[in-house]
């Protein structure tokens, strides 16, 4: 391996070196400093006599003196199922004081697309127990769902909940010809200690570390690092997923702090930069990690993707949720409103959606009546939060007995169904039961989208209706 | 993809740089928009630029590893896509290999380096049946024979464009009749030509047509609001611009189900790899409304997703526009739905600034607007060069940043196409779908389809819908008294019109696409829910004028059926129908 002391240029968070052999696109450099620290990067550029090198760890301890060796080779993950229960940090170094990692296998990070063709569409409902998502924007295994939240929200515990309470009703009976595995993925990027404790602390109070690999790059590691360690974690979710059968839970947070170490990069090569700065080419950026969920044809495993970003100023046309929302499958929204109204999960399902939910739901899967049930609590509630607007101007007495129906409804749906605390684990039966309560103080004839045999079988008459299932 | 004879290899030249999927290399003897194999592992890639000794490629597959030394081979041709029987019922990558292939010969679900394969199967034989004779004279595009490529299509094969001068004429000296490769010559003519069922196109030239018409039939899409609101032309252009889950998908995916096209081009171009698994598990399940024939039979797929390389995903657009008009030479009718071009767009942009250029607005190329353009000038109605008529139809979503429509994609796309289908976020977030803006859309084609729909639905096509377009533009300007004031401080016939507006949105306009009546509204059903809707209009105001309280007609019970129409069966919908409009009469008359 050829050594070159011929750095001519160092700049934010990147290198240029002389070489006098050619260098491959993407390849990994190590760089001694003088004072004999190692630290890694990556190529971004090649050409005769010239690479750049983006730097992982930062520049800073870096100089002219500095010794460049090129690896030969792209970034590799060395992965094994011994990884599960282990903590990493952003470059995969485990950080745990645990034995070395043996690896089965060293996999190239950037993974190569999955064939459209070998795909299989994911229709298996997960049950998370939050009546938000699992009522109304149902997630199913190999879906990318993320969180779309803003700073000082419960984000983190929404997905905790998540994490603890899902699971696949038909396997939880036990009729199980899929005896796979299920295993929790968590790629931190830029979060703060603290943060972190909450998710160690709860992986570890349930369990769930066990069946986890963790991958630790924090607000004070080096923010270049944060561009491989989403790699690092799919690239193990990969391995664990379609060569060892696991079902992956893949949760990435905080995707706005990669998208910023993206800028950052980008800003250091002097691109031209796209809307707000980031750079044109994030869309093609992100999609190559969040299409790295799914389920593939003859495979028992799935990677299910909840990222998790962080809206700057909750502005959901920012680039950020912008080009998230064009590539995962549907978006979960955390609401400030709610969230100061008290209602916990404080998610705002109008905004909300999940694509994949009509082929995971219905008849034999989770109810017959849940597609009908939730496109008629989307659109009663969102009458009632029109009719809010309207109250605030007119008052209540102006508005007719119907519109009056809806202002409770909408009320009611915030404080009934979505509301239900960060412990509580419904299951889909109550979750649907709450809906139709809710939607039995609507006049029959307005729940157009509920097919008449459905009304007959579920809603409840007067009376009836005043009973409110307490859980 | 179209793969050069070894003949047509060139000298080697060798790479200077890499920077992602763009490389340059010294001392490469090729043509602009040759197709190149770049690196030990040949991947493909096409040159978009040559300064002096300098040529620059754009590769289709990811170059991590690649190093300047290494290996760049010219094939001498530029990129150019394989044409012939067995491209319906496949699935291709941007550069039209197919993705079954592929993964048949990577022996993995994940899309390896290196492997390349034509774009039509040169071992399947084909029955082919001859349509002239020996002595028989031809000109260029003429159908020679056909071929049975699907049980809903068949195949014309025709003499090549490029083999005859336009207005030459030669004599078929041999023709055959059986099962052929598409390799092997079928006719042959004076000239020397040899025909087989195999051509070759170059993606980014147009092919020849003898004349563009004013297109005058629609494209009868089987969703209300376009059919009834904003139809479109056989030959037309549309442009679908929306947020993210506003309907943009869907509205394709339905378009590419139901609408009366011959053929159908589907290309998901930078978008989601499940969506492409959708139509590739749902299509051969569904039939065609037309021929009952699975859908995939009409049908041939181009997946570019998101995360595949972004060069091909520049090229998927001009794979299948050039795919379509090769189906329109046949004198079909063929659909071509681009999910999205904004991704299209933007891998212009991505390419255009690793080269440097000088950036136009918001960092996309000055020639943003042109090649818009040129994509869709690529669709019409048309007279063929062997005189008959076809047309390709172009569709394509448009996914602006922040749903912002003054961006530069969706701004330059209006300047260009006929139909605009606004997608709208707050009808999305009630779950009105289709969420298509009905104040915010048009289509140029109104006017000139109302003859044929006159003559084929009903003679009152176009003035119930200017009905409805009155009633729908008078509840808008309503709203934002009642935003102010509430509903009840309206004078009562405003009120009643109103309530009218909640029926054409509800039991018209929104269309469910996840039902399996209500997602395909044949133009009939379409026509006869909006006369439904207009009976309760003429009763309700008689209704009104005698006297009766807007509340009392308000509160009787049949017109809420008026909103189960959509997903009440095509042979029920007119007795179901009728019986409302009774039930409407008696109860109201019964109150005055
Ligand atoms: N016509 C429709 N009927 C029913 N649901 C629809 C319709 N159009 C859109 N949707 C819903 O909206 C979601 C997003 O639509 P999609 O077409 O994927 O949006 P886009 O392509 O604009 O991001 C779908 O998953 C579906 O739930
Ligand atoms: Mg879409």
């Amino acid at each position: 391996m050829k050594e070159y002391k011929t750095i001519t240029e160092i700049s934010g968070p990147l290198v240029f070196a002389e070489v006098d052999e050619p260098v491959g696109y993407d390849e990994i450099v190590e760089i001694e400093t003088p004072s004999g620290e190692t630290k890694r990067g990556q190529v971004l550029e090649t050409s005769d006599g010239l690479v750049s090198i983006q730097v992982f760890e930062g520049t800073d301890g870096i100089d002219r003196n500095a010794s460049v060796r090129f690896i030969g080779e792209t970034l590799k993950m060395p992965v094994t199922e011994d990884l599960l229960g282990r903590v990493l940090d952003g470059s995969g170094r485990p950080i745990d004081d645990g034995p070395d990692i043996v690896p089965e296998e060293r996999r190239d990070i950037v993974g190569a697309a999955i064939n459209p063709f070998s795909r299989e569409y994911p229709e298996e409902f997960i049950q998370t127990g939050v009546s938000a998502i699992d009522g109304m924007n149902t997630l199913v295994r190999g879906q990318k769902l993320p969180i779309f939240s803003s700073s000082g929200l419960p984000h983190n515990d929404l997905a905790l909940q998540i994490a603890r309470q899902a699971t696949v009703p038909e396997e939880a009976e036990g009729d199980g010809e899929d005896d796979s595995e299920f295993a929790v993925i968590f790629g931190a990027m830029g979060i703060t200690q603290e943060e972190a404790n909450e998710f160690m602390d709860d992986f570890e109070r349930t369990g769930a570390l066990e069946r986890s690999v963790v991958f630790m790059n924090l607000a004070d590691d080096p923010a270049v690092e944060r561009t491989v360690t989403p790699r690092l974690a799919l690239t193990t979710a990969e391995y664990l997923a379609f060569d060892k059968d696991y079902h992956v839970l893949v949760i990435l947070t905080d995707m706005t702090n990669y998208c910023e170490a993206l800028r950052e990069i980008g800003a250091a090569r002097e691109e031209v930069p796209g809307r707000r700065g980031y750079p044109g080419y994030m869309y093609t950026d992100l999609a190559q990690i969040y299409e790295r969920a799914g389920r593939i044809k003859g495979e028992e495993g799935s990677i299910t993707q909840i990222p998790i970003l962080t809206m700057p100023s909750n502005d959901i046309t920012h680039p950020i949720p912008d080009l998230t929302g064009y590539i995962t499958e549907g978006q979960i929204i955390v609401d400030p409103d709610l969230n100061s109204q008290g209602v916990k999960p404080p998610v705002n399902v109008l905004p909300s959606l999940s694509r994949l939910m009509d082929d995971g739901i219905g008849e034999g899967l989770t109810r017959g009546d849940h597609g009908d049930v939730s496109d008629q609590l989307y659109a009663a509630y969102a009458e009632g939060e029109d009719k809010r607007d309207l109250v605030n101007i007119v008052g209540r007495e102006a508005l007719s007995d119907l519109d009056n129906k809806y202002l409770d409804f909408a009320d009611r749906f915030e404080d009934e169904f979505i509301e239900q605390g960060f412990e509580t684990d419904r299951d889909i039966d109550s979750t649907l039961d709450i809906g139709w309560d809710l939607l039995s103080m609507l006049p029959k004839d307005v729940l157009s989208r509920i097919d008449e045999d459905l009304i007959d079988e579920y809603y409840e008459e007067e009376g009836e209706a005043e009973e409110v299932a307490a859980d | 993809m179209s793969q050069a004879t070894d003949s047509d290899v060139r000298e080697d030249g060798v790479i200077e740089s890499v920077s992602g999927p763009v490389v340059t290399a010294v001392d490469l003897d090729a043509r602009m928009n040759d197709v190149v194999y770049v690196g030990h592992e040949g991947l493909m890639g096409e040159v978009i630029e040559i300064e002096g000794n300098v040529t620059t490629i754009q590769v289709y597959e990811e170059t991590s590893g690649v190093s300047p030394g290494q290996p760049v081979e010219s094939t001498g041709a530029p990129l150019s896509v394989d044409l012939g029987p067995g491209m319906l019922d496949t699935i291709y990558d941007g550069v039209q290999r197919p993705l079954d292939v592929l993964e048949d010969k990577m022996g993995s679900a994940f899309l390896d380096r290196g492997v390349d394969s034509p774009g039509i199967d040169l071992e399947k034989t084909w029955e082919f049946t001859p349509e002239l004779e020996e002595g028989d004279e031809v000109s260029r595009g003429d159908v020679v024979g056909t071929v049975p490529e699907t049980e809903s299509i068949d195949h014309k094969v025709m003499v090549p464009p490029d083999a005859l001068e336009e207005g030459e004429t030669a004599e078929v000296v041999s023709i055959e009749s059986g099962n052929f490769t598409v390799e092997e010559t079928v006719a042959e003519l004076d000239t020397g030509a040899e025909i087989s069922m195999r051509q070759e196109w170059p993606v980014r030239k147009q092919r020849p047509a003898a004349e563009k018409y004013t297109p005058t039939k629609p494209l009868v899409s089987g969703q209300r609001i376009l059919d009834g609101l904003f139809p479109i032309a056989k030959g037309g252009t549309a442009a679908i611009p929306g947020p993210f889950g506003s309907g943009k998908t869907v509205t394709q995916q339905s378009l590419a189900k139901f609408a009366d096209a011959d053929i159908v081009v589907y290309i998901g171009c930078g978008e989601r790899g499940n969506e492409m698994t959708e139509v590739i598990d749902d299509f051969p399940e569904l039939p065609d409304p037309q021929t009952g024939n699975p859908l995939m039979a009409r049908t041939c797929l181009i997946a570019n997703t998101s995360n595949m390389p972004v060069a091909a995903r520049e090229s998927c657009i001009y794979t299948g526009i050039t795919i379509a008009e090769y189906y329109r030479d046949m004198g079909y009718d063929v659909a071509l739905m681009a999910d999205s071009t904004s991704r299209w767009a933007e891998a212009m942009r991505e390419i255009s600034s690793r080269l440097e250029e000088m950036p136009g607005e918001e960092g996309y190329p000055a020639y943003l607007a042109a090649r818009l353009a040129e994509f869709y000038e690529r669709a019409g109605y048309y007279e063929t060069i062997n005189g008959n008529e076809g047309s390709v139809t172009a569709i394509g979503a448009v996914s602006p940043p922040g749903g912002d429509f003054s961006e530069p994609v969706t701004q330059n796309t209006l300047r260009i196409v006929k139909a605009f289908w606004a997608l709208d976020s707050d009808l999305a977030e009630r779950r009105h779908f289709p969420a298509i803006n009905w104040n915010d859309s048009y289509s140029l084609y109104r006017d000139q389809l109302d003859e044929w729909f006159e003559n084929n639905v009903d003679e009152n096509w176009s003035s119930t819908r200017q009905w409805a377009i009155d009633v729908l533009d008078e509840e808008d300007e309503l709203q934002e008294i009642v935003q102010l004031v509430g509903k009840d401080a309206l004078p009562e016939d405003q009120q009643l019109t109103l309530e009218v507006a909640r029926y054409l949105r509800e039991a018209w306009l929104q269309q469910n696409a996840l039902h399996d009546v209500d997602r395909y509204s044949p133009p009939e059903k379409t026509f006869r829910i909006l006369e439904g809707i207009k009976a309760f209009n003429d009763e309700a105001f008689e209704a009104l004028d005698a006297g009766v309280p807007v509340e009392e007609i308000q509160d009787i019970d049949a017109p809420p059926r008026l909103n189960r129409i959509g997903t009440t069966p095509d042979d029920e919908v007119e007795e179901f129908v009728s019986e409302i409009e009774d039930d409407i009469a008696e109860q109201l008359r019964e109150l005055y």
